[in-house]
C-alpha cells in the first residue's frame, strides 16, 4: 500500500476538533485526514439510509469530503465541522435520488400534505424489549426496510434527528428547512415507523382495530 | 379537554422532552385515561430507541480505503497548485 504519511493514523486522535479545523485550514493534510476518520463512518451510514444504496453512498462519501477539502475556507466556526460535513453529504445523497429519479422515474418529490399520513391505524401492545424476539440479522434487515420506505425527506429528518442524534436546530440547518418543518416530518417518520415496526414486534394475540 | 389528536400533535415532543411542565402534565393524563393513546406513545418510544439502540457498523475497508487515496490525490493536486 502506498498510503502518503498524511492519511496513515496519527497522533491526533485526541485532539479538538475545533483545533483540527484550524490546522486543517492552515493547509495540515494529517490534520484533514483526521477529521475524515472522525466522520467517516457516520457519513457512510447516513448516505446508504438516505440513497438506500452502496454504490451511490460510497459516492456520495467521497464527493462530500472531497467538498469540504476544497472549501474549508468556507467553513465557519460558528457550527460544528459535523454538522457541517453532514449539511454536504445530505445535499449530495438528495441529488443521488433525484438523479436516479430522472432516470428512473421514480418520484422522490414531496408527498402533497394531506394530513392523512399520520392517521394511526393499527394499535397494539409491544412485549417489553421487541428487538429480542428476533435475531440481530432480522432486525437490521426490518429496520433497514421500514426506513427505506419512507419518503427520502421524512427518511432524511428521521436518521438525522433519531439515528445521528442531530438536535431539531442542526437538523433543520442541515437539510434547509424550518424548525416547524421538521418537527412535523419528524413526527410523521416516527408514526410511519412505529406503524410498520408494529407488524413484527406486537404482542402475540394482541390485534389491531380501527383508530381515529 | 385535550383531544387524541393533541396528544398525537404533541407526540414528539412529549418523547423528545422538550415541552414546559403544563403541557406535560396534561399529556400524561391523557395516557393515563386513553388506553390508545398509550400505547401509541409507549410504541413510538420503543421505535425510537430501537433506531438510536443500532450498532454503527464500521466502514468497510475497500470503502475507506478509496476514500483515502481518492483524497491524497486531490491533496497532491492542491499542493501543486
Amino acid at each position: 500500500m502506498d498510503k502518503d504519511d498524511a492519511m496513515a493514523p496519527s497522533s491526533l486522535a485526541g485532539i479538538e476538533e475545533s483545533a483540527l479545523v484550524t490546522q486543517a485550514r492552515e493547509g495540515d493534510t494529517a490534520a484533514f485526514a483526521e477529521l475524515v476518520r472522525r466522520y467517516e463512518g457516520k457519513i457512510f451510514r447516513l448516505a446508504q439510509h438516505i440513497t438506500q444504496n452502496r454504490e451511490d453512498a460510497e459516492d456520495v462519501l467521497q464527493e462530500s469530503f472531497m467538498k469540504a477539502y476544497e472549501h474549508l475556507e468556507q467553513f465557519k466556526g460558528d457550527s460544528k465541522f459535523y454538522t457541517w460535513i453532514v449539511r454536504i453529504a445530505v445535499n449530495q445523497a438528495l441529488m443521488k435520488l433525484r438523479r436516479r429519479k430522472t432516470d428512473k422515474s421514480v418520484s422522490i418529490d414531496e408527498t402533497i400534505d394531506t394530513g392523512e399520513d399520520t392517521v394511526v391505524r393499527e394499535i397494539a401492545a409491544w412485549g417489553e424489549d421487541p428487538e429480542q424476539s428476533v435475531s440481530r440479522e432480522e432486525l437490521g434487515s426490518i429496520l433497514d426496510k421500514a426506513i427505506e420506505s419512507l419518503e427520502p425527506l421524512y427518511r432524511s429528518v428521521f436518521v438525522l434527528r433519531d439515528i445521528e442524534e442531530l438536535s431539531t436546530e442542526e437538523t433543520a440547518e442541515a437539510l434547509g428547512l424550518s424548525v416547524p418543518a421538521v418537527k412535523s416530518r419528524l413526527l410523521r417518520a416516527r408514526l410511519q415507523l412505529r406503524e410498520k415496526l408494529t407488524r413484527f414486534f406486537k404482542r402475540k394475540g394482541d390485534d389491531a382495530f380501527a383508530y381515529m | 379537554m385535550l383531544t387524541c389528536k393533541d396528544f398525537l400533535s404533541e407526540l414528539s415532543d412529549y418523547l423528545d422532552e422538550a415541552i414546559d411542565a403544563e403541557l406535560r402534565a396534561k399529556l400524561e393524563r391523557h395516557i393515563t385515561e386513553c388506553p390508545n393513546c398509550w400505547v401509541i406513545a409507549d410504541t413510538t418510544r420503543k421505535t425510537i430507541q430501537i433506531y438510536k439502540g443500532m450498532e454503527p457498523c464500521a466502514i468497510p475497508a475497500d470503502v475507506e480505503s478509496r476514500l483515502m487515496k481518492a483524497l491524497e490525490k486531490k491533496m497532491a493536486a492542491k499542493g501543486d497548485k
